[in-house]
């Protein structure tokens, strides 16, 4: 097994789904960071027998809660002197901007390039983003 | 009410009062004929229309009020490369009200967050076209006497016609409503429309492929075209244009009491023969689609007090 030390302090993102850790990486940047970030890729995992695991040290600014858009069953553990402070789940965010974009080719963002790419939770128990320009259902190729 | 983007932009007693007033200009068209006087209202429309357009602008001459607009993207800055919030944002200059028809679902959206003036969505692509829905009511309300209670019939293009999602939206805030659904199996409605509104809410409906069997059901027959611009494959729009005609022998098996409806412009689903049928009230419709457009400038622009005692 293949160990990476403990953190003094940052973030866990934990639970991500056995191959998806670049592309959370990506989508946080992470690579622009200069603190200290670890992928982890097929870790093992009793809950799930495989999944990724990216650890950051230091503080990060982007709001975390948009990777539930990503993948809901992300947990998060917050760490501060050493010690989780806070482990949870991700939760859905209301709205998110720049994250998903719409497919829709006959969507105003197809055609207005600089339109930033909204889209609103309308169902929470079914997880349904909607574009807030032309209502389109989000869809996992959206991403 | 600042902008109009969306059917649903309107509460029921916003539309309540929008369609009275309706049938107020109705009976007495004179008494409103100068409560839009020194307004202009812009007509933006990014694609053909004829009816929509026409519609619009004879409902603001009716008022007293003037008419100044552009009829495709490219005879407007659009050609040139200009955003719609841009264009929008000089138009709020040069006009009190702007109606704007765009091919990109979400454009009038847009205009409405960078606007100055009210924006009426005049139809954005396969998405909302709002005053075609009042205009819907307004007829279902002025044939039938109410908008509760009665049974509609959906024929045509059921997935990509935005006039039936919009006539179901506003249709099932209404007690006693049901609806049937007739159309290819290619051109159903779709799935949201079924999961998220009528089964959330409860409404009775069913969906058949022919014409035939439900017509006796039926207290409005909505017809639609089988949109060519709607499709990006020609094969699959000439297999189905020819889908669920209305002929006269098919409005025989229909109540006395029954209306055709159709937003137009139509090609063939409606056989010209219905048209001396007294049910047929499509033409009748475009006509309370004015007074509905009327009824709609008056309010967006705060103008009820402009409006003489009877």
């Amino acid at each position: 097994m293949l160990n990476i030390g403990g953190l003094h302090q940052g973030v866990v993102i934990d639970h991500i789904k056995p191959g998806q850790g670049m592309q959370i990486y990506e989508y946080l940047e992470l690579g622009k960071l200069d603190c200290c970030v670890a992928i982890i890729k097929n870790a093992s995992s009793n809950k799930m027998g495989r999944k990724d695991i990216i650890k950051i040290e230091g503080p990060i600014q982007v709001n975390l809660d948009t990777l539930a858009v990503l993948d809901p069953d992300i947990t998060l553990n917050i760490i501060e002197n050493d010690v989780i402070v806070e482990k949870r789940t991700v939760r859905l965010p209301e709205e998110v901007t720049n994250i998903l974009r719409c497919k829709n080719p006959r969507c105003i963002t197809s055609i207005e390039q600089e339109l930033p790419h909204r889209f609103r939770l309308t169902n929470k128990e079914k997880r349904i983003y909607r574009c807030v320009y032309c209502e389109q259902k989000y869809k996992e190729t959206n991403i | 009410m600042k902008h109009l983007i969306s059917p649903m932009d309107l509460t029921p007693e916003e539309l309540s009062e929008l369609l009275s007033l309706a049938q107020d200009i109705m009976k007495d068209p004179e008494r409103y004929r100068h409560v839009c006087d020194g307004k202009k209202l812009a007509t933006c429309f990014y694609e053909p229309s004829t009816r929509t357009r026409l519609s619009f602008e004879a409902a603001m001459l009716n008022l007293g009020g003037s008419v100044l607009g552009f009829q495709s993207a490219d005879s407007s800055s659009a050609a040139k490369g200009e955003s719609v919030s841009d264009t929008i944002q000089i138009i709020s200059y040069y006009a009190d009200i702007c109606a704007m028809r765009h091919p990109k679902e979400g454009a009038p959206f847009v205009a409405s967050k960078h606007a100055r003036i009210p924006v009426i969505n005049a139809g954005d692509g396969g998405h909302n076209h709002p005053t075609q829905t009042l205009t819907d009511l307004l007829t279902i309300l002025e044939l039938k006497g109410r908008l509760d209670n009665m049974t509609i019939g959906l024929c045509g293009d059921l997935k990509f016609g935005r006039t039936v999602h919009s006539l179901i939206n506003a249709m099932v805030r209404y007690p006693g409503i049901r609806f049937v659904l007739i159309s290819p199996e290619e051109l159903r409605i779709p799935a949201y429309l079924k999961e998220e509104v009528l089964d959330e809410m409860g409404i009775p409906y069913k969906e058949v492929r022919s014409l035939d069997e439900v017509m006796p059901e039926l207290d409005i027959l909505y017809m639609t075209r089988v949109q060519r611009e709607r499709f990006f494959n020609e094969e699959d729009y000439i297999r189905l244009k020819n889908s669920f005609i209305l002929t006269p022998e098919k409005m025989k098996l229909a109540k006395e009491d029954m209306f055709v409806l159709h937003p137009l412009p139509r090609v063939n689903e409606i056989s010209v023969e219905v048209d001396n049928d007294p049910r047929a009230a499509y033409f009748r419709q475009a006509g309370f689609g004015v007074y509905a457009r009327m009824a709609l400038i008056i309010l967006m622009l705060g103008l009820k007090d402009r409006i003489p005692q009877a």
